[in-house]
């Protein structure tokens, strides 16, 4: 079993991660993702592969604690075992050399700008990361993320750091020519909405962009199905062909509407794992 | 000669009404004196017909005299000494189109019932302590990739071998489809558990979370991790989808979903188990194979008050099993033969309300040999239900082909592999089972890995 070998708080409900996954971390790359399994009975859920490194057999990752099972694996801490990794899945990000990429990172998506940011700016393009966020104490991974691309752009909604606005107002004033200027490929990676927002924003302007879906998934292994994505009018499965999609081609009302499937059920296993913590508590 | 009874010798099973709604083994086995009467309507024939309608050659009329004579564990060695999975094979073969079909009593009566034998002896077997020893002897290291029932055998038989043999399983858990596909009312895992508890007792190395494509390459297995022969008994795994309009509604999904989120992730047990899936009152499977059946049946133990099979051709061209079709019958299931889906109908919040269909009649046979369904115009209808389940056929899952160089597939996505040997187009990889065939049975897939093992064993002697 993985063991974990460092955690760190990021924000009240953000966790990073390394742990000791040497097979996974020798041949991850960016834009992959692991499935992992905390405990007998548990789901099987995708978490991005935020960086690894090669050497140390090891892999970072983030989470964001949305249910019950990203707060049982936000729960765990240094020298903690996790039950089940499998991966690296999903297709890497493939994209022609010596452009200009602008990487979009909101919420836990911030993360998996560290690998990408890192690999493109060593084989010599131009890297920017954009990154959101409701307010400064939400934003992730800004300083890491400076060492490994050549601009960190911070947007807030509030404007507690940096631009005052969404992501999206920032990218469209790049486009538009504003330093650093006009990207040759945008990757956005974060929630639903927001890469909808990003696929708006460079469709008009014809600058190429790719989306990181995030769907529902069982296996991760192309065995189920549940995370099709509709892509050009094509069934995809995302864990297979994906996760990372042409976002001009993406149809993101179905997919926001399949991520919702679940709801009900998801909110009994939160009650349920707040009345047993609080049982145990007391 | 003593006359023998016309009548196969019936398999006790619980209840319908009480076993529709729980996961509990729906056949409950024949007793000893049961056993002993069916044994006893073996003829013994000379010219043991039943054997040659068995992929992997049981020699039936001997281990069901061991039977009739009462020597369990002659019985249990014979079965074995072709069969690596008995007590798998004797619940889930299709017997009827295989031993059973061929059966020189099936000319005036019904067959012996192989199968409900096959069973009995190998359930015994599990009541004695098992007598397997790992005995490594060879220092060459196999690897297998995929830990279903071709991967399971061909690991069993090369461990006998002597070599040490490690399994590489994408998922969490080891068995392919016999863990997540066929459910616990047809298969209990305790079966698996035991089969796969032999092999590990036989030195069998079984690593789970490694996906060979991804996790490693097949290259990387000969050169960095240094194996010197390897098996690919990766499946068919891909589930295959309509392309009706509606299709990504919720509450449509593939069988491999439906009864991986049941079968693997528990998730009847929900939530205990963390994994969910919704099963509204009605459910429709499309489709009538084996995992159609099991995805109607499993709907109903879900709490589905109807469940059905809609499915174009009619009852005579279904693929399940025949013992299968005669529970789902007792259990409830509706059937909608000649029946084509056109679409599936929103209920307005994005949920399937109803599946649109259409009426067909059957025409000349098609390429498959089957009669060709044809529409009947201007006979649509619409039957209200909650979920869609598609159990419409699989290929094989392209993660380890599109990341290997020199790995030919056929048109389907099959690997090509020698029909005798299983040896792919690449030195020193052998291939069996679904990812060859396509979506066939256990039998066949356990035969293909024996034999493969038999092949790697003969390439490896060879090589010195
Ligand atoms: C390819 C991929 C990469 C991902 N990478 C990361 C990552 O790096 N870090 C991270 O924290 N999360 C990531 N996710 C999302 C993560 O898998 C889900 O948050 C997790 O499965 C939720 O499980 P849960 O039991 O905690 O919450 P649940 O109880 O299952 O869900 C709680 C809430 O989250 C929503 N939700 C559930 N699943 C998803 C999902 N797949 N995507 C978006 N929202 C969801 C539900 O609609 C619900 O509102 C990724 C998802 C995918 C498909
Ligand atoms: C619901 C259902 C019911 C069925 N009922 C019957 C029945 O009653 N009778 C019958 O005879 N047959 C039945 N079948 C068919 C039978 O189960 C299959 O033919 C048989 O399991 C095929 O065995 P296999 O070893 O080739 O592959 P599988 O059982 O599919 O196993 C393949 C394994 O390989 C793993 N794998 C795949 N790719 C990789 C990779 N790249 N790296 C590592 N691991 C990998 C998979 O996770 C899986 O565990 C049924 C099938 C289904 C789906
Ligand atoms: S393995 Fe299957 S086909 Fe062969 S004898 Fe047993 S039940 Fe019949
Ligand atoms: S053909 Fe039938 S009767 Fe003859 S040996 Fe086989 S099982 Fe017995
Ligand atoms: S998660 Fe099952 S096919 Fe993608």
């Amino acid at each position: 079993m993985p063991r974990i070998i460092e955690t760190r708080q990021l924000t009240p409900v953000t966790k990073f991660f390394r742990i000791d996954a040497p097979l996974i971390a020798a041949s991850a790359r960016p834009g992959q993702f692991v499935m992992l399994r905390v405990r007998e009975g548990g789901e099987r859920i995708p978490i991005t592969i935020a960086d690894y490194d090669r050497e140390a057999g090891t892999l970072s990752l983030v989470v964001q604690e949305v249910g019950a099972t990203t707060k049982r694996v936000c729960a765990l801490e240094a020298g903690d075992e996790i039950l089940d990794v499998a991966g690296p899945l999903g297709g890497h990000i493939d994209i022609p050399p010596g452009g200009h990429v602008c990487g979009i990172g909101g919420g836990f998506g911030s993360a998996a700008l560290l690998c990408l940011m890192r690999e493109f700016t060593a084989r010599g393009d131009r890297t920017t990361a954009i990154l959101g966020a409701r307010s400064k104490d939400l934003l992730i991974l800004a300083d890491e993320l400076r060492p490994l691309s050549h601009n960190v752009e911070v947007c807030t909604d509030d404007g507690s750091a940096g631009f005052k606005g969404f992501v999206t107002q920032r990218l469209a004033q790049i486009i538009d020519g504003d330093a650093p200027g006009r990207p040759d490929h945008v990757i956005a990676i974060g929630p639903m909405a927001m890469m909808r927002a990003v696929a708006e924003t460079t469709r008009g302007p014809k600058v190429k962009t790719l989306v990181s879906m995030d769907p529902l998934m069982v296996d991760g292994t192309g065995m189920c199905g549940g995370c099709r994505v509709n892509v050009g009018g094509k069934a995809k499965f995302a864990c297979v062909d994906g996760p990372c999609f042409d976002a001009h081609e993406v149809d993101f009302d179905v997919a926001m509407r399949r991520n919702k499937a679940y709801v009900r059920e998801e909110k009994r296993a939160l009650d349920r794992l707040a009345c047993m913590t609080n049982r145990e508590a007391r | 000669m003593p006359v023998k009874r016309a009548e196969k010798t019936p398999m006790p099973v619980r209840a319908p009404q009480v076993r529709a709604h729980d996961f509990g083994e729906v056949n409950e086995g024949y007793t000893v004196s049961q056993a002993a009467f069916e044994a006893e309507r073996c003829l013994r024939c000379q010219d043991p017909v039943c054997v040659d309608g068995c992929p992997v050659n049981v020699p039936i009329p001997e281990f069901i005299h061991a039977v009739a004579t009462g020597d369990m564990a002659a019985a249990a060695k014979l079965l074995r000494s072709s069969n690596p999975l008995p007590a798998i094979c004797g619940r889930v073969c299709p017997q009827e189109s295989q031993c059973e079909a061929e059966c020189s009593m099936t000319l005036r009566f019904n067959p012996v019932a192989i199968g409900h034998l096959e069973r009995y002896v190998a359930d015994w077997e599990r009541t004695q302590p098992p007598s397997v020893e790992a005995n490594i002897t060879r220092a060459e290291k196999i690897a297998v990739i995929g830990a279903g029932p071709s991967g399971l055998v061909c690991a069993g038989e090369l461990a006998r071998h002597g070599y040490p043999v490690t399994i590489y399983e994408a998922l969490h858990a080891p068995g392919g489809v016999l863990r997540y596909g066929i459910p616990e009312f047809r298969l209990p895992k305790a079966i698996l558990d035991w089969e796969i508890g032999l092999l590990k007792a036989m030195g069998v190395e079984i690593v789970c979370n490694v996906i060979i494509g991804k996790t490693l390459t097949l290259d990387d297995l000969f050169n960095k991790m240094g194996y010197a022969a390897v098996f690919i008994g990766t499946g068919a795994g891909l589930p295959q989808f309509l392309g009706i309009s509606g299709e990504n509604l919720n509450g449509v999904m593939s069988a491999n979903e439906f009864l991986t989120r049941i079968n693997l992730m528990r998730g009847y047990e929900f939530p205990e188990a963390d994994t969910p899936v919704r099963v509204g009152k009605r459910v429709a499977v499309i489709g009538a194979g084996n995992t159609a059946m099991d995805a109607v049946r499993t709907s109903l133990r879900m709490g589905a008050e109807e469940a059905m099979i809609v499915y174009r051709r009619s009852d005579r061209e279904m693929s399940a099993r025949m013992e299968e079709y005669h529970h789902a019958i007792e259990e409830g299931v509706k059937f909608h033969w000649l029946t084509n889906p056109l679409e599936v109908i929103d209920d307005g919040t994005g949920w399937v309300a109803a599946l649109k269909c259409q009426q067909m009649k059957l025409g000349e046979p098609d390429s498959s040999g089957r009669a060709r369904p044809i529409p009947i115009e201007g006979s649509e209808f619409v039957i209200p239900v909650e979920n869609v389940v598609l159990a419409i056929g699989t290929t094989p899952n392209p993660l380890l082909t599109r990341t290997t160089s020199g790995l030919l597939t056929n048109k389907k996505g099959c690997l090509v592999a020698d029909e005798r040997t299983g040896l792919t187009s690449k030195s020193l990889v052998f291939a069996g089972g679904d990812a060859v065939t396509g979506a066939a049975t256990v039998i066949l897939a356990a035969g293909a890995g024996k034999r493969a093992a038999h092949a790697i064993h003969d390439a490896l002697t060879a090589r010195g």
